[in-house]
């Protein structure tokens, strides 16, 4: 099995986040891996695991975990963590023509890279911490005319028959679907618990390849990407007053009347 | 006149609340034609009456949620080909999300997620990095494609009698690759009777506090005609179903009046209800950072606070 897993590097969620010129100021903020992407590397590794001879990912398991990422140079940072975690390799999609693109182009690039090297299956966490729209899974299966199996909370796939069965969390309940591969899912932060670097893992990502490329290498035209051709326009920005403190009170046996008062004072009861 | 669709979800023969909210959004920049996904169209129609819609659009002869979005994509995608509408609003549910992004794809269109409102030009408002700012951004391309947030504004209603298209599908109509991913069960979460929590206009949230004890949680609910959230501590601990947890991963609520019960309020928790209208804590820890963000805060025993708060609201409601 070939398994791509996609990956993207954000600001740091504790970070303070603020609006320069139409984007989201990255300049000023530390950067991380999207925690939620750190479970769809772990189900990938885990899933290798299964299904390797030797119980372990890596050379000798007879299939592979390539993280994919677009973002600036500095995204293979947060690739290395990846990598540090037991993946094989990685392939970041770096370009200055990519500075501002929206999810449309994101999916793009993205899914000319996954058909290009014909991967098996495309793991994906279900949102980008920064830009929280959780729609980059369903447009790379609508790109690449793959199975769709998003808000995966379990996941079992039978490399011989190729066939996958994911147990998705719905706004109404566990829904259970089936699919033949290939497949792009998504996973939810209740699939695993995501494992730490060992320090062997550290090391051994150093020695790793993490492949760079340009949208020319990959054959996207830079007109189609980045800030002036996205397709939606942020016309301004304003930063709120932050909420204002409230009243805090103490309960000394009148804290359920407090409550009360406050809900009828606000005419909500 | 401007023509705008909304795709109006349903389940069980009943039209979302959302529907309306959506239709009111429409209203504003056009003229509403209602696309309705699959149902029983002569049960589902007549509660479409009362929002100024002028055509329901019926799409049947497939299953629509037995696959992924994909089947829901393609179908709504021919009918934008052949009516060229002026934009399409959807539900931001993670299903309505998913079916925007992949008509999105395959109308070459602009695509806006999670706004809460929309002007007459088609503005749409997005509420980011957790309410800290507020932005207004428009599509360029294509059939501009909006998903708005349920609960941002009050329906306002409009009597009206649609006339209703219906067009038959088949499965041969759909490519193959769409209809290879099946669900073949659902388990759906008990109900309990109460409002459904992205709608719910005040929401009663418990946390690890409860200690798996959600009773004065739910009474305090019940008295309030709330829906019951939960953090994740609540839904991992396997005391909520995680359909009911409220945050980054969870859900993204935006009620009137949000009470957190035994929350401490860390970030992921943070992100999927700070942008409540009103939002009142009670928690034992003074320094509990939920305090940050309440109206009202109240240092102390949840199980003493809400048992009190149930009877007393009783009382001012008799
Ligand atoms: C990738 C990721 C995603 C996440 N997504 C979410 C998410 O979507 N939603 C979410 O909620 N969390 C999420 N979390 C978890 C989050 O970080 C917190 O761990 C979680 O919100 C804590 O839940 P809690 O407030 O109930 O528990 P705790 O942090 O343990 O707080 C319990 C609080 O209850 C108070 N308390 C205890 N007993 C009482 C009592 N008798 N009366 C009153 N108060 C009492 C305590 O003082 C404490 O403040 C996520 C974490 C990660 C890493
Ligand atoms: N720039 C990117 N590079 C690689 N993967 C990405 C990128 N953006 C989004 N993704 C993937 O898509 C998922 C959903 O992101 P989003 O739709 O932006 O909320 C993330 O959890 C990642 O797995």
């Amino acid at each position: 099995m070939k398994i791509a897993v996609c990956v993207k590097q954000v600001p740091d969620s504790w970070a303070e986040k603020k609006m320069s010129g139409g984007l989201l100021d990255r300049a000023g903020v530390d950067a991380v891996l999207n925690d939620l992407d750190e479970y769809a590397v772990e189900e990938a590794l885990r899933l290798v695991e299964k299904h390797s001879p030797t119980g372990e990912a890596g050379e000798g398991s007879g299939h592979t975990v390539t993280i994919i990422s677009m973002g600036p140079d500095r995204a293979t940072e947060a690739i290395r963590k990846a990598l540090s975690m037991g993946a094989d390799d990685a392939i970041l999609i770096s370009d200055a023509a990519l500075a501002g693109s929206d999810a449309l182009a994101t999916s793009l690039v993205l899914a000319q890279i996954i058909e290009r090297e014909k991967f098996d299956l495309v793991l994906c966490g279900t949102e980008s911490t920064d830009a929280r729209m959780s729609v980059v899974p369903a447009m790379l299966a609508e790109r690449l005319n793959y199975a769709q199996l998003t808000f995966a909370g379990s996941l079992d796939v039978d490399p011989a028959s190729s066939t996958i069965k994911v147990g998705r969390s719905t706004d109404s309940g566990i829904e259970n679907m089936e699919a033949v591969l290939p497949a792009v899912v998504s996973v939810i932060e209740k699939i695993n618990e995501p494992r730490y670097p060992s320090f062997k893992g550290i090391m051994a990502s150093k020695k790793k390849s993490i492949a760079t490329l340009t949208l020319s290498e990959i054959g996207v035209d830079a007109a189609v990407v980045g800030i002036g051709s996205a397709w939606s326009k942020v016309n301004d920005a304003q930063e709120r007053a932050a909420r204002a403190a409230g009243i805090k009170v103490i309960d000394e046996g009148n804290g359920g009347k407090a409550f009360a008062d406050f809900l009828a004072e606000k005419r909500m009861i | 006149m401007s023509k705008i669709f909304i795709l109006a979800d349903h389940a069980h023969g009943k039209m979302a609340h959302s529907v309306g909210e959506l239709a009111t959004f429409a209203a504003r920049a056009g003229d509403v034609t209602a696309l309705v996904l699959g149902g029983d169209i002569s049960i589902l129609s007549p509660q479409l009456s009362d929002f100024g819609i002028s055509e329901i659009i019926s799409l049947t002869g497939i299953d629509f949620e037995k696959y992924s979005a994909g089947v829901s994509a393609q179908a709504i995608s021919q009918i934008l080909d052949e009516k060229s509408p002026d934009a399409l609003l959807i539900t931001s549910t993670a299903r309505g999300k998913e079916i925007a992004a992949r008509v999105a794809v395959r109308t070459n269109s602009g695509i806006i997620t999670d706004a809460i409102d929309l002007d007459a030009t088609l503005v749409a408002t997005q509420s980011i990095f957790g309410g800290s700012t507020t932005v207004h951004s428009a599509i360029s391309h294509g059939t501009p494609i909006i998903t708005l947030r349920s609960n941002s504004v009050e329906i306002v209603s409009a009597a009206s009698t649609p006339t209703i298209t219906e067009v038959n599908l088949a499965q041969s109509d759909f490519d193959a690759s769409r209809l290879g991913d099946k669900v073949v069960s659902v388990t759906e979460a008990a109900k309990g009777g109460r409002p459904e929590l992205t709608e719910a206009s005040i929401i009663v949230s418990g946390g690890r506090g409860t200690n798996g004890d959600f009773s004065p949680v739910e009474a305090l609910a019940d008295i309030l005609g709330a829906a019951v959230g939960a953090s994740r501590a609540a839904t991992d601990a396997g005391w909520y179903p995680h359909s009911h947890q409220v945050g980054q991963t969870g859900k993204t609520v935006s009620p009137a009046l949000y009470i957190a019960c035994g929350i401490s309020g860390a970030i992921q928790h943070r992100a999927g209800m700070q942008t409540s209208k009103v939002i009142v804590a009670i928690n034992k820890d003074p320094d509990a950072p939920i305090f940050d963000l309440a109206d009202l805060g109240i240092v102390g025993d949840l199980f003493a606070v809400l048992p009190q708060a149930t009877a007393e609201i009783q009382l001012k409601k008799a």
